[in-house]
């Protein structure tokens, strides 16, 4: 599979076992981010707006990438920064990864087209980064790391040829977008 | 430089002063591809092909690069969306 630029965003024509992988790829994502996050009902938090959730640094590394601290040297300010901020961000990322899901179901028993419109394909490159950043944790991949380098009896090697698909595949979908600026 | 708890982060005066502005740095990490990054800062702050790719080269090369400054509450919104782009990004005081 590869990407092209069509009239209203980028398509994209997928083997049933492409479609399986970046399917198996959401759902592990969305597992990660975990259950969208419902109000928990408290008075004042209602009031105040203040989103539940997580106010420390995530425990697993991925996570922790995917949430870093927004100030490297001060807690309490990346405490306050995370109350405010991880929630909206949480949910901008599962919301991308359920689309993507949404669109890859359909195309998992047969294969066929893959169409994005061009907010579409904006949301794609995200959740595309974000289960990369969350496998290149989990592989810990360093700048030297290279695919060949893997031994194809090591345990990781088929997590690896995903990993490396990933990014052509993340390439490919950059070489048919032009950024547009907002801000 | 795999994780965020292995980055060295330079020591920051104790003594902040109100008027000094406040930058978003972005940290090099192994992952994000190159052309990405650059994509990112095109999108997020309007630069130019050449200025977005500068800064993604000092990410690369020198592990770091300021790529906006203003005050708090501004900065704060540029690392926010950052975050949201999956680049790791963090905010201090110049």
């Amino acid at each position: 599979m590869r990407f092209k630029r069509s009239r209203r965003g980028v398509e994209a024509k997928l083997e049933p076992v492409e479609a399986a992988v970046l399917a198996q790829c959401a759902g592990e994502l969305l597992a990660l981010l975990g259950e969208s996050e419902e109000p928990s009902g408290d008075p004042l938090e209602a009031l105040v707006g203040l989103p539940p959730g997580q106010v420390t640094t995530p425990d697993d590394p991925a996570l922790a990438r995917l949430f870093p601290d927004a100030y490297g040297d001060d807690e309490a300010a990346a405490t306050e920064f995370r109350r405010y901020t991880e929630s909206d961000l949480r949910a901008g990322k599962r919301a991308a990864a359920t689309g993507g899901l949404a669109k890859l179901l359909p195309l998992t028993a047969a294969g066929g087209k893959l169409v994005l419109d061009r907010d579409e394909a904006d949301a794609w490159l995200s959740w595309l980064n974000d289960i990369r950043l969350v496998l290149g944790t989990r592989l810990d991949i360093t700048e030297d790391t290279y695919e060949d380098d893997l031994d194809p009896e090591d345990p990781h090697w088929d997590v690896m040829q995903v990993y490396s698909w990933l990014g052509w595949l993340q390439e490919s979908l950059l070489s048919c977008l032009d950024p547009r600026p907002s801000g | 430089m795999t994780a965020p708890a292995q980055l060295d982060r330079p020591e920051t005066d104790e003594d902040v002063t109100p008027d000094r502005p406040w930058i978003t740095i972005v940290w090099n990490d192994p992952v994000n591809l190159m052309s990405y990054v650059t994509f990112v800062l095109m999108e997020l702050f309007g630069y130019a092909r050449e200025k977005a790719e500068a800064l993604m080269l000092d990410v690369h090369q020198k592990g770091k690069a300021v790529v906006s400054n203003g005050t708090r509450e501004q900065m704060e919104h540029d690392v926010a969306r950052l975050h949201a782009r999956g680049l790791w990004a963090t905010v201090q005081q110049d």
